[in-house]
């Protein structure tokens, strides 16, 4: 019903009195949440305050407790079982914490892979597809690795390969749980730019983050969450703060400025 | 992966070998046999001695070893799809073993031979429906719970089929020791088996991407639009389907399930096309079904007139083939 409002005034990602919880316990309650195109959000909170669970669940990966949560229109969970799927897959991509590969299998073949929703259930890899993936590949300086075989990879190219095949998935939702593990600072700011630019175009993301300097420079919104279903959203200038972090954390942090940046070191 | 002409063209040589198998079947054997009495045979011309030794015998066991090598290739590759594991084989969860307690408790009370079928089968079935029933109890399926259920199920039925052995009679023990080993000699009719190696490569081959998908993990697959819950319910169901049916036909033959896929794959993965299931079902069953018609020729005219039951050999020829490819893995990764 939602098709002929305009792209940009439907929320990418909408949650209303959301409840999610894993294992009994509760990671939030209440919470209103909404991601439009063009924003950049990211997730920032302890070990264990929910982070990943609640990005899972945004992604429609596991099912909510309570309230409702809505991916372009499409409401979850059921948007994420059946028939549906696929067109969810087209929406939105999910970067996993963890990468695995329990089969042999080429880096032109993993990002390829990316391509799934976007193809019919006889269609083949088109010559397309393949130049899609290779400057999916090229984005995260993996040119020339497209005949590498996955499993020699290092971690930090591994990493960057799901991130390749995340993009090659061209979704309008990126959901990234922790994008910069295993990689190195160059990489990291490399793959931050490379994602604030896809906001830039007109996609949303959001990303688990553990530095708040990182969430300062490249997200525009951060959402955080304080582990006893408590938790605090908006605009990074006006919620990243010396005082909300040492909350989050419950360690002191001190800000610092440079550059016109904004850093945080532990106290 | 390889593009879609280079597959068709690798499934077009794999099916001139699988013709090459069968013909070389028809023509080996104590009794001589020309190509002409062959091509009588096969355009069902009635003719002399050959002709009917043809029709009557090599060809029905031929396409009997056809349908089992490929049924079990088919269900290996399944089988290791859906626990992630280049090792899995269509035995693992304890399919085989169900099938061996019907069929030796069947041999056991002197029933006739398509009882035994009929009991090898509900052996099966039975071992599935367990297996899945106490793996799937709280929802949960996860790959360790699976595979454990399955092996102690497996463990059970091999000590019931060890306690039939033990007090069996004397006559029925040979009987009961080749159907453990796997044997072609008692394949009554080819057809069922061949009927349910079509429909199997029929039903899984629209849904080989997401195969290759659920192989990457079941996060990953999800979160690009695959239905993991189904996908593998359906998987699971329709390798013990497989499995079921190939082992009622010809016993527990042993390695074709598990080398075979992985000969394949790896011959895919040299050839830098990975494991892409779209090809990898297809070929399987192709060069499963070829060995076994192979390793069955060798079988009855090796040390002709007396038959060898076709497991021992293809457990012979695949634990050599078997060690060689774990020898070698280490260095893959270098």
């Amino acid at each position: 019903m939602n098709a002929s409002e305009p792209a940009m005034n439907r929320p990418l990602l909408e949650a209303i009195r959301l409840e999610v919880g894993i294992g009994g316990h509760r990671i939030c309650r209440d919470l209103d949440w909404r991601v439009d195109a063009g924003d950049s959000w990211a997730i920032l909170g302890r070990n264990g305050a929910g982070k990943s669970t609640l990005l899972a669940t945004a992604a429609g990966l596991r099912a909510q407790q309570g309230g409702r949560l809505s991916v372009a229109g499409l409401e979850l969970p059921h948007a994420s079982q059946g028939a549906g799927m696929r067109a969810m897959a087209r929406v939105r991509g999910y970067l996993s914490q963890h990468q695995i590969d329990p089969f042999a299998s080429t880096v032109m073949e993993t990002v390829l892979v990316g391509r799934h929703p976007h193809l019919g259930r006889w269609d083949w890899e088109s010559d397309d597809d393949r130049r899609i993936a290779a400057s999916a590949l090229a984005e995260v300086d993996l040119d020339g690795f497209a005949e590498r075989e996955v499993q020699t990879l290092s971690g930090g190219e591994r990493q960057r390969l799901a991130v390749a095949q995340l993009l090659a998935q061209q979704p309008q939702l990126f959901l990234l749980d922790e994008p910069l593990t295993h990689l190195d600072l160059s990489h990291q700011v490399a793959v931050m730019d490379m994602f604030a630019r896809c906001a830039t175009a007109g996609a949303a993301i959001v990303a688990v983050l553990h530095d708040p300097g990182f969430a300062a420079r490249y997200c525009r919104q951060a959402l955080l969450l304080f582990g006893n279903d408590e938790w605090l959203a908006g605009p990074t200038d006006e919620v990243i703060t010396e005082k909300n972090l040492t909350r989050l954390y419950g360690h002191p942090l001190r800000e610092l400025g440079a550059d016109g940046r904004r850093w945080f070191v532990p106290g | 992966m390889p593009s879609r002409r280079r597959a068709l063209l690798v499934l077009a040589a794999l099916i001139g070998l699988a013709v090459l198998s069968l013909l070389l079947a028809l023509v080996a054997g104590s009794l001589p046999v020309s190509v002409a009495d062959v091509f009588c045979a096969l355009s069902g011309g009635a003719g002399g001695l050959a002709v009917e030794v043809i029709q009557g015998l090599r060809l029905p066991r031929a396409l009997a070893a056809f349908a089992c090598g490929g049924l079990l290739a088919l269900a290996g590759a399944l089988m290791q799809v859906l626990l992630k594991n280049p090792l899995a084989d269509p035995y693992v969860l304890g399919i085989s073993g169900g099938a061996a307690v019907g069929a030796l408790a069947a041999m056991l009370a002197g029933l006739a031979l398509a009882f035994i079928n009929l009991l090898a089968f509900a052996g099966a079935f039975a071992a599935m429906l367990l297996v899945f029933g106490l793996a799937h109890g709280d929802s949960s399926w996860t790959r360790s719970r699976l595979l454990l259920t399955g092996v102690i199920v497996a463990a059970g039925c091999g000590a019931v089929v060890a306690l039939i052995l033990s007090i069996a009679p004397e006559d029925g023990l040979r009987g009961m020791l080749f159907w453990l080993m796997g044997d072609l000699g008692h394949a009554v009719s080819p057809w069922p088996a061949l009927t349910v190696l079509a429909v199997g490569l029929l039903v899984t081959l629209p849904f080989a991407r997401e195969l290759n998908l659920l192989a990457r993990g079941d996060t990953l697959a999800h979160a690009l639009g695959v239905a993991i819950a189904p996908a593998k319910r359906g998987i699971y169901v329709l390798a013990s389907l497989l499995t079921a049916v190939a082992v009622t036909t010809a016993g527990s033959i042993g390695f074709i399930g598990l080398v075979v896929p992985h000969l394949v794959r790896l011959a895919m993965i040299r050839l830098g096309w990975g494991n892409d299931q779209r090809l990898l079902l297809p070929a399987a069953a192709l060069v499963g079904g070829s060995l076994l018609v192979l390793a069955d020729t060798l079988a009855r005219t090796v040390i002709a007139p007396q038959q060898l039951p076709v497991g021992v050999l293809t457990a012979l020829l695949g634990v050599p083939v078997f060690l060689f490819l774990l020898g070698r893995q280490p260095n893959e990764r270098q």
